[in-house]
């Protein structure tokens, strides 16, 4: 007799903690939407949301209690993610702080480092700024060419180069990043990874406007910036392998839950409602929207399936790795589909702005950033499914795993 | 929570996949159905997966024919696994007496089944009888599903007549159920004939995932090992991106079908939802298969030549079996987004 193929009912404990994630958001989402995140106000709006959420011990769920969160499971993070976006809360400012950085911190951080770094990231109140783009690497990440030299009489490093794309880089505080400390080294060789302070002295920051207007990213300069040993990530020279533990992430399950798209999937049927109330009697609403809109409802289903699948294969002790290309290819076309069908159906009211069309604009970044889709193919056709690599150009040797940065 | 196979699933798959592997080589498949190979896979239990054990079945569900069903279509395997399965839940809802020669004959396999269950309704006119029956060139028996009559014909006394179809190996035939004599037909209840429709087009699901992946590795080794211009093919971006967006879409549809067997067995209200969303994304995911694995074969994969040939018959097939996906998105739209406004008046 066999045992049962999958159970999808989830556990009393988790119902539980369901509930109490889902009263409290009832009780704290701000009625009104928050102002935009990459402006002057609506970032420091965005930052008190995320004190409000850490004093309730809801900003880091999985993270261990010791550090502000609430040592919840894989599936308990997913079930929050869920609850979090239905209830339309506000967006993470400091995601890519709790959801790319942290990771790297728990895994390769000293004791001293955690402690120091890991609970105003949690509260909100330094926010992190992702430094691995330069204007000659993007996909090609192991192309970095910012580097840093030792200063050994003030015990640390001075840092020289250019990052860019650096999301919340216009108001957020800290930076993390490569840069490359032995100069006869090559691509993946003889990277570090610094934590690097961006009001420190030699360190200029020039907002760049995105298509939606606002200044959500920035080109970070550096002319001889001291970083002290402190801010160093793991061992100096060993950069590149710190850094794959926090791109694995972003590719992988904690940037992109499911929650956030089941959410997107049912406004899009709610707005296919309105717009179909809202066409002349008798004419119905084109066949063509209602198989976009069910097709891309259907899309987001098979993302939270595909997760679930995911965090059982990890439950069952097999880690994720190439795999989470797949993962990546997926959600940034599942999103820009739940965008794109909305802006169809909106019609001549696409072009009057609003959530959908910040939405749809957003969206569009998806199969750029965190290494584009057609790198993620090449990972997913070198790497899985075992085709030959491709005979590379001078400058580069293998894919380096990393694919590219930006976000 | 927990979605995916256990490890007795996993198991059971494996026994049936090696088997295959062993007794249904592409040349095995070329040459068709065989009695000989059914009764080996009967030994496993495939045959009687949804038997009860009173009849000499597992007594299992739709999650074990989905691990089951995507062994065969892996493997090619002409045998009707997918209809054995419905044949049972059909055959579940007839009086023991009547039901249980033919419920023990298939588990034990030693009769073969084919079912007509028209799932959606032929596009173009005619009744039950005008649209051939898959197997049935081969059947013991053949379950004819009208309305929510169920007409239990030992081959012997239908008129059977075999018809030519894209792939060889599905046994196509007209069956004839008018001269029928001997006993009328079972009133079904409507759930059982909903149910039925909703388990084919779960395992056929299955079934084309297990063939899209079958192609996908056929496609890889050979574009891995043809050379143009000096180097494999497969060393390019647009084969390798092409390969690429078939593994996503099959991968992405497992789950899906993994889901619906779970709704099935459990009897959710969803159930009949997330056995369509299955046969969309499985049939949308094999489609893109065949599609994508021929191109990277180029002209040889257009030759009966290449073993490549046999699994785009089936997936022509099949994805259009049970409700092709078409069908099956309108029925989740119709539940999402309520019936389908009326067309616009001329």
């Amino acid at each position: 007799m066999l045992a049962q193929v999958t159970d999808l009912i989830f556990s009393a404990t988790e119902e539980d903690f369901r509930r109490e994630i889902r009263d409290w958001l009832a009780r704290h989402v701000p009625r009104d939407p928050l102002p935009s995140m990459d402006t002057p106000d609506g970032f420091r709006a965005h930052q008190r949301w995320e004190r409000q959420l850490y004093d309730a011990r809801w900003a880091v769920v999985s993270w261990p209690e010791g550090y502000g969160g609430r040592g919840a499971s894989l599936v308990e993070w997913l079930i929050f993610e869920e609850e979090y976006w239905r209830s339309g809360a506000p967006g993470r400012v400091s995601q890519n702080g709790i959801f790319l950085f942290a990771p790297a911190v728990f895994a390769h951080g000293t004791e001293e480092q955690r402690r120091r770094i890991l609970p105003p990231m949690a509260a909100g109140d330094e926010i992190w700024v992702q430094g691995w783009s330069e204007p000659g690497a993007g996909s090609d990440l192991a192309a970095l060419r910012s580097r840093a030299v030792r200063d050994e009489r003030r015990g640390g490093w001075r840092l020289t180069g250019q990052k860019t794309w650096s999301s919340r880089g216009t108001y957020g505080h800290r930076m993390f990043g490569l840069f490359r400390t032995d100069a006869r080294a090559e691509r993946q060789h003889g990277l570090t990874y610094f934590m690097i302070d961006l009001a420190a002295d030699g360190v200029t920051v020039r907002p760049i406007r995105q298509l939606d207007g606002e200044p959500g990213f920035a080109e970070v300069f550096l002319e001889d910036v001291f970083v002290p040993d402190t801010d160093v990530l793991g061992e100096p020279g060993q950069g590149w392998s710190v850094a794959m533990s926090t791109t694995g992430d972003e590719r992988g399950l904690h940037l992109r839950s499911p929650g956030r798209f089941l959410a997107t999937a049912d406004q899009l049927v709610r707005l296919y409602g309105q717009v179909s109330v809202g066409t002349a009697a008798g004419t119905g609403t084109p066949d063509a929207y209602r198989d976009a809109v069910v097709d891309a409802w259907m899309r987001a289903e098979a993302y939270r399936l595909y997760t679930f699948r995911t965090v059982t294969r990890l439950g069952d002790g097999q880690s994720i790795g190439p795999e989470s290309s797949v993962n990546k290819v997926f959600w940034s076309e599942l999103d820009l589909n739940l965008h794109a069908t909305a802006q169809r159906l909106l019609g001549p009211w696409a072009e009057t702005g609003g959530r959908w069309l910040d939405g749809y604009l957003f969206s569009l970044a998806g199969p750029i950033y965190a290494g584009t889709n057609e790198i993620q193919r090449n990972v997913i056709a070198e790497r899985l499914l075992g085709l030959p690599k491709e005979p590379k150009g001078k400058a580069s040797r293998g894919l380096g795993g990393g694919g590219g940065a930006g976000g | 929570m927990r979605l995916g196979p256990t490890a007795d699933e996993e198991l059971f798959a494996r026994t049936v996949r090696a088997l295959l592997e062993r007794r249904c080589t592409p040349r095995d498949v070329r040459a068709g159905f065989a009695r000989k190979r059914w009764e080996e896979l009967a030994e496993t239990g495939v045959t009687g997966l949804l038997v009860s054990e009173e009849h000499g079945g597992l007594g299992l569900g739709a999650g074990a024919l989905v691990a089951v069903a995507a062994a065969g279509g892996r493997a090619c395997a002409p045998e009707p696994v997918v209809e054995a399965a419905v044949a049972a839940a059909l055959l579940a809802g007839v009086d023991a007496d009547r039901a249980a020669k033919w419920l023990r004959e298939l588990a034990a396999g030693t009769a073969v089944a084919a079912v007509r269950l028209p799932v959606g309704g032929p596009r173009t006119g005619g009744g039950p009888g005008a649209v051939p029956v898959a197997h049935a060139a081969y059947a013991d028996l053949v379950l004819v599903v009208d309305g929510h009559a169920l007409h239990v014909c030992p081959a012997a006394d239908a008129c059977i007549g075999p018809v030519a179809g894209v792939d060889p190996g599905r046994g196509l035939a007209h069956v004839d159920i008018s001269t029928l004599s001997g006993e009328p037909p079972v009133a079904l209840r409507e759930w059982t004939v909903t149910r039925a429709g909703w388990l084919g087009a779960i395992g056929a699901a299955a079934d084309l995932l297990g063939a899209a992946r079958a192609m996908l590795e056929l496609t890889v080794r050979y574009a891995g090992q043809r050379e143009q211009f000096g180097r494999a093919i497969g060393s390019y971006q647009a084969v390798k991106h092409l390969l690429a967006d078939v593994l996503i879409a099959v991968e992405f549809a497992h789950p899906v079908v993994l889901r619906a067997a779970y709704s099935f067995d459990h009897d959710l209200p969803s159930a009949g939802r997330d056995a369509a969303m299955a046969k969309v994304f499985a049939s949308d995911a094999a489609d893109l298969a065949a599609r994508s694995c021929l191109q990277v074969h180029g002209a040889i994969g257009y030759t009966e030549e290449c073993d490549l040939v046999l699994w785009l018959r089936r997936v022509w097939a099949l994805s259009a079996a049970w409700g092709d996906a078409a069908h099956h998105r309108a029925a989740v739209a119709a539940d999402l987004l309520g019936p389908a406004p009326a067309p616009p008046c001329p």
